[in-house]
């Protein structure tokens, strides 16, 4: 399945969000995550399917003013 | 117009949590982590701003066994010991800025939002509509909103009916230096809400505009570029944090009202002839 991954294309094979997390080397309380502009809470990533074409975005803490 | 409110107490009460220092300081464009955490500390800042940004890497490399960007900053900005307030930097719409206000949420774990939502690319001045109704929405959902906003007395209103219990206008454009652009209208908030802490954020570029700020009964100051972009941002969150205690204790002393003609500082009374009614 192609999805986008902080708007880059990326072919997974995984099936819900908290797996996607898992595969990138991600803790699941390092980062924050959402699906088309919507935010996913840790406890429901797993509950969370990946579709074609959904948009992934996966941020993390920065600096910031 | 004349500022009424009542002198601040010593320390700054934002949602119900009590800080010493009244200097926020945000945690970008430093030259090195170093330098940061060294700003940090002799700005004596008891609140730090951080962000959210997407996640380029993975959360360790296993080829070099470091954390990602996002993680060796979140080591880093722990080590400051610093309350942290997350920003929405960026975000252009209300959705946008709701999400990540949740994002922030539950990454910091932290129920303190410093809400943007920018309305033009070249002032980044806030969408004031979009920030009222953001507003609207997080306080409804326990979130302690720090609104940057204008200088409007309506728009503050509205923030403040929205649940805000704290209102940050700008002093002028981010990251622009240019200070006060209207001290007046900056004067008339302080007037209107004379019990609602009040933070001037943005535009500061010098000790002596954060202190001018102060002077006008401000409650705090946030700032970010004129530190970490100065020659050596130690010394100048150094100079900041003195301005800003000097222009509260300025306020809490009580200025002389200005006036157009001069006022002889020494007595008259008892002067030698030749020095008539005149003199210093």
């Amino acid at each position: 399945m192609k999805i986008h991954l902080n708007g880059a294309s990326l072919d997974t094979e995984h099936n819900d969000l908290a797996a996607l997390v898992a595969a990138l080397g991600h803790e699941a309380d390092k980062v924050a995550t959402a699906i088309d502009g919507l935010f996913v809470a840790r406890s429901d990533r797993a509950q969370t399917p990946l579709r074609e074409g959904c948009a992934i975005e996966i941020l993390a803490p920065m600096e910031g003013g | 117009m004349t500022p009424e409110k009542a002198p601040p107490s010593e320390t700054l009460n934002l949602y119900g949590s009590e800080f010493t220092s009244r200097f926020l300081i945000g945690s970008a464009q430093y030259p090195s982590p170093a330098i940061l955490l060294d700003a940090i500390a002799a700005s004596g800042a008891d609140i730090v701003t951080v962000s959210l940004r997407r996640e380029a890497g993975k959360g360790v490399d296993k080829d070099t066994g470091k954390d990602s960007a996002g993680q060796q900053f979140w080591s880093l900005i722990q080590q400051s010991g610093a309350r942290l307030l997350p920003n929405t930097a960026g975000c252009k719409t209300v959705k946008e800025a709701v999400n990540t206000a949740h994002m922030a949420r539950e990454l910091f774990a932290t129920p303190w939002l410093k809400l943007e939502v920018i309305g033009e690319d070249d002032t980044l001045q806030p969408d004031v509509f979009g920030l009222v109704e953001a507003a609207r929405i997080l306080c409804a959902e326990g979130f302690q909103v720090f609104p940057y906003t204008t200088d409007d007395l309506v728009v503050a209103d509205k923030l403040l009916a929205a649940g805000c219990e704290v209102l940050m206008p700008w002093g002028s454009p981010i990251g622009s230096g240019r200070g006060l652009n209207n001290p007046f209208a900056l004067k008339a908030l302080r007037a209107h809400f004379p019990d609602t802490t009040l933070i001037v954020d943005a535009g500061i570029g010098l000790p002596s505009q954060a202190a001018q700020a102060m002077e006008l009964g401000y409650d705090a100051i946030l700032l970010n570029t004129a530190v970490a972009k100065a020659g050596d941002p130690v010394a100048m969150a150094s100079a900041f944090a003195q301005a800003i205690e000097a222009g509260h204790t300025a306020f809490n002393a009580g200025a002389i009202e200005a006036r157009d003609m001069a006022c002889p500082s020494t007595p008259v009374l008892g002067s030698p002839f030749w020095h008539g009614t005149g003199g210093a």
